[in-house]
């Protein structure tokens, strides 16, 4: 499990309920390292402005990391994390690699604002 | 950044002292005033515990034998907090005011706050080649993360840049991943510690391109080779590589306070024995001032006596 203070996808289960339960989700899938640490923090610092966001991270190494991996929208990612933003259970963004605050905020706004 | 920042009719919150940066030296700085009943404000750009997240093993921090450097930043974080020191990370400086008794700075979203003192612990960022094609491959190829990233490049052939210490060892460390690792290099010889150069030379799957200036990373979706060229022939030389790991040394994040403190040629910030820059009342620590050796311990010394001459000048006035 990853040490943060967001909701942790940790089966199969959880990510289709995950997806499916909640309009707009924003998932991290990565590891406790120092490229996917800043991308978790971000989430947890801009959490609140955005309550119509489920904000959730995934342990790149876990059980349910397949449901990621797997993405189409994630083939050529090269670099944790991989962050994905669902609306209505479908991808509408993808990035690998750490991410600034502004990035993911305008990413945030584009599609659940 | 406005220098000429003087509106306080929007003054949210009032602090003894302002540290801005949440690294090692800053935290510490904060655990040392919230310590000594000091209001105390850390300001961080991104993430609390700076550079020192990029270390996933540190085994020479006196007093504990091994662990990481997040693991570090989670304790002084929570450590600096548990003195009543308050932390704002993910936050954007809008304006900032050094001058005169009052120090002001604003940040976006967040409002205006002041202190008699400020203490810059900015620290650095690692340096990129400034190519458009390497900000456009990142997390496609193109790392800065030998540990986080290296498990993706299995059997691959790729390259890492950089002559330094960090370069030869995370060049090394890939060959347990990659079939084949090129390091190239701006000059002709190498800035590494002799004995990594050695390890380097001797391990069958590293090569060298010497002498080179990198051109451009070329791929659409993903990294398949690196353009470099001799820097004295002009030849142009194409590696091919699916990966390609950055390590060419970090640079001061001080541009914020340039012209608003003395900095030295290469950016970083002057400071006298006190730590005390060119302007009353403001301190730096950490690896945005100038000096010869950068660890964890030199930022958490840094942090320890620029917050001990804050103490002393906040008791005078």
């Amino acid at each position: 499990m990853l040490d943060t203070n967001l909701a942790h996808c940790e089966s199969d289960q959880e990510f289709q309920d995950l997806i499916n339960k909640h309009e707009n989700v924003m998932l991290c899938c990565g590891r406790m390292g120092p490229m996917c640490l800043p991308v978790y923090d971000i989430m947890e610092t801009v959490g609140p402005d955005y309550d119509a966001v489920k904000f959730s991270d995934m342990d790149f190494d876990g059980a349910a990391a397949s449901n990621v991996r797997q993405l189409a929208e994630v083939q050529g990612f090269m670099g944790l994390p991989f962050t994905v933003y669902f609306k209505n259970g479908q991808v509408v963004e993808a990035t690998s690699s750490i991410q600034d605050v502004d990035q993911v905020k305008s990413i945030l706004d584009k599609h659940f604002k | 950044m406005d220098p000429s920042y003087d509106d306080f009719d929007r003054v949210v919150s009032e602090y003894d002292v302002i540290v801005l940066g949440g690294g090692p030296a800053g935290l510490t700085a904060g655990i040392y005033l919230g310590r000594a009943k000091f209001k105390t404000l850390i300001i961080d750009t991104g993430t609390a515990g700076g550079q020192m997240i990029l270390s996933y093993h540190v085994a020479n921090y006196p007093g504990v034998e091994e662990t990481s450097g997040a693991s570090i930043a989670k304790t002084m974080r929570k450590q600096a907090q548990s003195f009543g020191c308050e932390i704002l990370t993910q936050s954007k400086v809008a304006a900032m005011q050094l001058e005169g008794e009052r120090k002001s700075v604003e940040v976006v979203g967040k409002g205006v706050f002041t202190s008699k003192v400020v203490i810059i612990a900015s620290g650095g960022v690692p340096r990129t080649l400034g190519l458009a094609s390497e900000k456009r491959l990142q997390g496609r190829g193109v790392s800065y993360c030998a540990t986080c990233d290296g498990d993706f490049f299995t059997d691959m052939e790729i390259v890492a840049i950089g002559g330094g210490n960090s370069a030869l060892e995370e060049a090394v460390a890939l060959t347990a991943y990659a079939s084949k690792v090129t390091i190239i290099h701006e000059f002709d010889h190498f800035q590494a510690e002799p004995w990594i150069v050695e390890e380097a030379k001797k391990n069958p799957k590293v090569h060298f391109l010497m002498h080179q200036e990198i051109q451009d990373f070329i791929g659409e979706k993903k990294l398949e080779k690196v353009v470099c060229t001799h820097k004295t022939s002009g030849e142009v030389t194409e590696v091919l590589a699916a990966g390609c790991f950055v390590f060419i040394g970090y640079v001061p994040k001080t541009d914020a306070f340039s012209g608003m403190v003395k900095l030295d040629e290469r950016g970083q910030i002057i400071t006298d024995e006190r730590l005390a820059t060119s302007v009353p009342g403001v301190f730096a620590a950490g690896d945005c001032r100038v000096k010869r050796y950068r660890q964890i311990t030199t930022a958490v010394a840094d942090g320890s006596i620029a917050a001990m001459a804050a103490i002393e000048e906040l008791n005078q006035s």
